[in-house]
């Protein structure tokens, strides 16, 4: 084939030929990024050890769903389809900017397989890929630059907005589309002034764009723009490679691999350390991360890969009240802090952001957090936070840094077993006030039964939360199952113990917990709090199964025989509030709702954050006695999305949002138009 | 019988009320004996201290000297141990002064000592029967005192209300003269007034004071809530200041304010000493409280047995709604 | 700057209604649950703070039984640098002048340049040391809410007294300081930090030890002493509205019209 202009590999730079100058182009950019990629690496073979290679059909299954075909996305509508459209087109052109590496050394390169019909499609593609990418960048820039949307804000207290940085990256991207395409163009316009064969560019596309404009050039033009097209793609092309791992944009590289090594299990939390039993625990020198190298390697990769899309904040129910928590700050700071203590050039800075609390994270900010995992849910890149959250804390009931609030219940359930520091045996005082002859047997040596009901602490003791106890027994009455409760000898969970970091307390609860439902004998758990159900099944092991009551009233509703009454008014509507332990960190959306619907006439709503965007009412467990600074309370945020959504009637199915609700609801002066009431409850008020 | 003495606690030229309860005290466990009232101090005040001190007293040492110009309590233990017979029984409010001054001088006296003393049930030969309270005021208890060697005693302050304005005119003398050495290693610098906040709860015809029975920072815009409509100021105990719920400035007790209101209403307060310390005058008190056997109940004139958190905002609606 | 804490092991009251035996020689003891007495805490967190900034030891002293160690073991792990227990059946009954000579017999043996207490106790008469400071001969300040050093012999102290205010003197070293609450925010001791201190060993002094007189400490040396737990009879308590929430507000709401309690 006949080629009219001069292919760069032979052209010259004054009197050096140009094929030197586009070897060293990509060796210099390709030796920087590696020297970056070595130091980038280096706080990541000082972190913690992490398990991370294993089951990795599930790995390659997820890298799939979320970083190949962005699964997470679209949950935010416009960002999610620019985002998609903008990394389909990546990895499109990606081959395309590989293959032009070559072209400036070896003239009119073509790669591998490129070369026939299969480069004829892929050229086809791309030129299109180049125009939406175009199209994307500049409806991004548009959107990050002018309209500016208020997830992408940089509060004060954070440091310097990050808007710079992200148009200047989509600046380059459109260089990177128009070069090529006008390379490509140039090159067409001139083998058809000239009669030649020119590739074909397909309509309406950004080199057809060119060609079109370029037709009348004159050829020493086209030349030009042929030779100075091409320098500008290398060249912005590996500037864009080495400016990645600077800041946001390192997600471009590290979002494969962190993706790749997500987290593939909800509901529980990390051990302590990777690698060290319980029983060696002891020995260890410290616990939890109290300096950057202590996080696990995974979740230093996490910092590199926060894109600062801000859909982790814009979850947060904590951001969201005002508490001092920004789920995106924990990244960044965390990235911001390894840069200064790993600089790619000179001396370690400062002091490396050492401790990190009280340096880099503040102690309400970490406090603040109720780990609903609603920040973890929605990351498109798989970013972890409470793992970090609940390491923090260890760190930091290691140095004694726990609030005066907080160190009267734990020393409580140190002694008593309870946050409250009530007496043992008035755990099971709710069974007093049974309205009707139910025995309950205290599972034991005396006494055994197939189904052991777990009441845990808050709906032993609270004399509101009783009911939910008393509700559940009489379901699993009516219902036949032949069930007991530990008594005295059951303990706190011990679930907000450990995500509070007390981490040997947790242990000791647990173990205890674990000997008294052995020896019960008991083949089935049921609870009615999440926060026990999620610990008994992610954090105890060697238990028999355990049930949330909504899992077993659908049993019921399964076999046919859950026979309820209608409700009697008619003008409530209900809308069911997805407790954190039970939806997103066990999966549990549908039973509930299907009990609840199988009310007779019983109209239900669902609030527009529902299922695994369920905003958090405020926190369970340790959270009720602790007060971060906060400007509003997270369940009357709740309870006014409640109202939003026509409901008056809030159900839950956890102790601890009863708790949360009603108090809202007291607080934002809805009495009376609005109330909440626990699934158990409102299911044992219409059995028949 | 060993003689008696009294310390006066003074401020500003003006007699403390446990003036008046420590001669009735002392009364009780003299039977009628002299009591002698110890004041020390400088200049004016000092005299009309004396003067209001003498309402009660039969006898005044006055001891008129620089150095004591405050009432430090190493100073005043270095007079009293030169002054007081090796027998006596002197007797002390159980106040911040008190407690700095009691247990130190007894040990200097040889003396017995028994502090925070809220009632006599018996006094024999050598011996007292004392009452005392434990636990916060959730236990009483009986205690033997030997005095046969002299006894310090601190009472707290309020357990001994006396009626009368007292008539006795009792005789001063200036002791001043006798005064010894009273070179000190802890030397007073100043005091630094508590910072006055918003709201004067001294001045309050009625107070909403609320405790430990509040339970959570957010249930106090609850008791805020029925202080506007009752007309009333929120007060508090020291558990709500120590949370740092309420400014210092509300806080109710010898620690905090003392105050006068006409109506006192303690939510989810049990009464301990402290707090009852700061309420003057006789307010009718009302107390809510979900614990039976809180010793509120026996100093309140109304108690009901709820849930505050329960009762506030019920209340709150009844008051609104008449 | 050697500093020694004397602390106690209390019957953890806060939640707990404390009920007195039938023969009312005690309380109830059976469901209760002990802790350090939480103005000690205090004290202890107060002198971990000031030798984190000048230097020197914190040793934790109680007088009790074997049990007692528990505290000091808790005491430890929040920082204390030793532990001294001082045990013996001799000394059972002492009343505060037979603890505090006990406890001046342990800081003779040291060499301290301060000795802190908590405020008071709940089963206590706010007493130890104000005795302690009178035996030893040394200058005392009670009721302290914050210390500061000056130099090697001085500090500048403030003590809560009544009103809210605060009243700041000059006090020499060696000093006895008594440690109100509220003072500083003690940090938190995990069960890890007490597993930690879990093998350390606490020496147990008994009264030849300490050459502790049977005349100073014990039941029979003691001038004081506690004769027994009552109940007293309510003869003169509060009237007491009965009935459901609505009649009692109701009852309430009249009684406070008539004393002015409404606007």
């Amino acid at each position: 084939m006949e080629i009219t202009l001069t292919p760069p590999a032979k052209t010259f730079f004054a009197l050096i030929p140009a094929s030197v100058i586009y070897s060293l182009i990509p060796i210099i950019g390709i030796s920087i990024f590696i020297y970056m990629m070595v130091i980038r690496l280096r706080p990541l073979q000082k972190a913690a050890p992490d398990v991370r290679f294993n089951n990795m059909r599930d790995r390659m299954y997820q890298l799939i769903k979320i970083w190949l075909l962005q699964y997470r996305q679209p949950r935010y509508m416009l960002a999610g389809v620019l985002h998609i459209l903008l990394f389909a087109g990546f990895l499109v052109l990606g081959l395309r900017s590989l293959e032009l590496i070559f072209v400036g050394i070896i003239p009119n390169f073509v790669l591998p397989g490129l070369g026939g019909a299969a480069g004829k499609i892929y050229g086809f593609l791309r030129s299109y890929a180049a125009t939406w990418v175009l199209m994307v960048a500049l409806i991004a820039m548009v959107r990050r630059g002018i309209c500016k949307p208020a997830r992408y804000e940089v509060p004060e207290k954070y440091g310097k907005s990050h808007t710079g940085e992200a148009v200047f990256v989509l600046f380059m991207i459109c260089i990177l589309v128009i070069s090529e395409s006008i390379f490509e163009a140039s090159l067409a316009a001139a083998q058809t002034q000239n009669n030649l064969h020119a590739h074909f560019l397909p309509p309406v596309t950004l080199p057809w764009f060119f060609k079109a404009w370029m037709a009348n050039a004159s050829m020493p033009t086209l030349e030009w723009l042929h030779g100075l097209s091409y320098f500008m793609h290398e060249v912005t092309f590996f500037t864009f490679l080495c400016f990645l791992p600077l800041g946001k944009h390192f997600h471009v590289v590290t979002s494969l691999f962190n993706v790749m090594f997500m987290r593939l299990e909800r509901g529980g939390v990390k051990p302590v350390k990777h690698g060290i039993s319980d029983e060696k625990l002891d020995d260890l020198e410290s616990f939890g991360v109290k300096k950057i190298e202590d996080f696990t390697w995974k979740h230093i990769l996490d910092f590199y890969s926060c894109a600062d899309c801000g859909r982790c904040s814009d979850n947060c129910p904590a951001n969201a009240a005002g508490r001092p928590l920004s789920p995106r700050f924990i990244s960044i700071k965390g990235r911001d802090v390894i840069f200064k203590k790993y600089p790619l050039l000179g001396k370690s800075s400062g002091n490396g952001g050492q401790p990190l609390i009280g340096k880099t994270y503040e102690e309400d900010e970490i406090w603040s957090c109720t780990t609903c995992g609603a920040c973890e849910q929605e990351c498109p890149l798989g970013i972890e936070y409470i793992d970090k959250i609940v390491d923090l804390r260890r760190g930091m009931v290691d140095e004694g840094l726990v609030p005066q609030s907080l160190q009267k219940p734990l020393r409580a359930l140190e002694k008593r077993g309870n946050p409250w520091g009530k007496l043992e045996k008035k755990r099971i005082e709710w069974t007093k006030d049974l309205d009707e002859q139910i025995e309950i047997k205290e599972l034991g040596k005396k006494a055994g039964a197939k189904t052991l009901f777990f009441v845990d602490s808050i709906t032993s003791y609270d004399d509101r939360m009783q009911s939910i106890a008393r509700s559940t027994a009489k379901l699993l009455n009516h219902y036949g199952a032949d069930f007991g409760i530990l008594g005295k000898a059951e303990k706190d969970s011990g679930h907000e113990v450990r995500r509070f970091g007390e981490e040997m307390l947790f242990q000791d609860l647990r173990d205890q917990n674990t000997e008294a439902i052995l020896a019960s004998g008991a083949s089935c758990i049921v609870t009615s709090d999440p926060h026990t159900y999620n610990a008994l099944k992610n954090d105890y092991s060697g238990l028999p199964k355990v049930e949330h009551i909504s899992q077993f009233l659908m049993h019921q509703l399964r076999a046919g025989a859950l026979d309820l009454k209608p409700v009697e008014d008619a003008a409530k509507v209900y809308a069911y509030h997805d407790p954190c332990y039970l939806g997103r960190h066990n999966a549990v959306y549908d039973d509930p709702r299907n009990v609840l619907d199988a009310i007779p006439d019983l109209k239900r709503v669902d609030m527009m954050r529902s299922r695994d965007r369920s905003f958090c009412c405020g926190g369970g467990g340790l959270m009720l006695f602790y007060e971060p600074e906060e400007e509003q309370r997270m369940g009357v945020l709740r309870v006014k999305m409640a109202a939003e959504a026509g409901a008056n009637v809030i159900v839950t199915a956890c102790p601890f949002c009863l708790v949360n609700m009603e108090d809202a609801i007291k607080v934002a002066g809805l009495e009376g138009q609005m109330e909440a009431i626990d699934l158990a409850e409102l299911v044992a008020a219409h059995i028949k | 019988m060993a003689q008696l003495f009294t310390y006066i606690v003074h401020k500003g030229g003006l007699v403390d009320d446990t003036a008046a309860e420590l001669a009735l005290a002392a009364q009780k466990i003299g039977s009628g004996a002299s009591v002698t009232a110890i004041v020390t101090g400088t200049g004016a005040d000092l005299d009309a201290v004396c003067q209001q001190a003498s309402k009660f007293y039969s006898q005044i040492w006055k001891f008129d000297h620089a150095d004591l110009a405050y009432p430090n309590a190493e100073a005043i233990r270095k007079l009293l141990v030169q002054l007081l017979p090796s027998d006596g029984i002197f007797l002390l409010p159980h106040d911040t002064f008190g407690m700095d001054l009691g247990p130190g001088l007894a040990v200097k006296l040889k003396s017995a000592y028994t502090a925070d003393i809220i009632g006599i049930d018996a006094v024999e030969e050598g011996n007292l029967k004392i009452v005392r309270q434990e636990f916060a005021g959730m236990a009483y208890t009986h205690v033997s005192v030997d005095i046969s060697d002299g006894v310090v005693l601190t009472f707290r302050p309020g357990s001994f209300q006396s009626e009368g304005q007292g008539a006795v005119n009792g005789q001063i003398v200036d002791k001043s003269s006798e005064i010894g050495e009273l070179n000190v290693n802890r030397r007073f610098i100043e005091i630094v007034e508590a910072e006055t906040g918003d709201v004067d709860i001294t001045k309050a015809d009625v107070l909403v004071s609320i405790g430990r029975g509040i339970e959570d920072q957010d249930n106090v815009e609850v008791a805020e809530e029925l202080a506007e409509a009752m007309g009333a100021v929120v007060a508090c105990s020291r558990p709500i200041v120590d949370a740092k719920w309420l400014e210092k400035s509300r806080q109710v007790g010898t620690s905090g304010q003392t105050v006068k209101p006409k109506v006192y209403m303690a939510l989810g307060i049990s009464g301990s000493f402290q707090h009852m310390g700061g309420i003057k005058g006789s307010p009718f008190i009302v107390a809510v409280n979900k614990n039976a056997k809180a010793p509120i109940f026996q100093v309140a004139d109304v108690g009901i047995v709820e849930d505050m958190l329960e009762f506030m905002p019920e209340l709150t609606e009844k008051i609104e709604s008449a | 700057m050697e500093i020694l804490v004397c602390v106690k092991r209390v019957p953890d009251t806060a939640e707990n209604e404390i009920e007195i035996n039938s023969d009312g020689t005690d309380i109830d003891r059976d469901d209760l649950v002990y802790s350090v007495n939480e103005w000690d805490n205090y004290a202890v967190e107060e002198a971990i703070q000031i030798r984190d900034k000048v230097g020197g030891t914190v040793t934790v002293v109680t007088v009790g039984d074997d049990e007692s160690e528990e505290v000091l073991r808790r005491e430890m792990a929040m920082g204390a640098d030793k532990g001294i227990l001082l045990s013996d059946g001799a000394f059972e009954g002492s009343d505060g002048f037979g603890i505090a000579s006990i406890l001046k017999a342990a800081a003779g043996k040291g060499n301290y340049d301060l000795i802190l207490t908590g405020a008071q106790a709940d089963d206590g008469a706010a007493q130890i040391g104000g005795m302690l400071a009178a035996m030893l001969d040394r200058p005392y300040a009670s009721l302290v809410n914050s210390i500061e050093v000056v130099d090697d012999k001085t500090m500048k102290i403030g003590r809560e007294i009544e009103g809210g205010n605060q009243e700041m003197s000059e006090i020499q070293m060696p000093c006895v300081l008594s440690i109100q609450t509220g003072i500083n925010e003690p940090r938190y001791v995990g069960i890890r930090g007490i597993r930690k201190v879990a093998s350390v060993d606490i020496p147990v002094h008994g009264a030849a030890d300490l050459a502790v007189d049977a005349s100073a400490a014990g039941s029979a040396g003691a001038k004081v002493k506690r004769l027994d737990y009552f109940v007293p009879e309510l003869g003169e308590g509060a009237e007491m509205l009965e009935g459901g929430m609505e009649e009692k507000i109701d009852k309430l709401v009249e009684l406070l019209k008539a004393k002015g309690g409404l606007k």
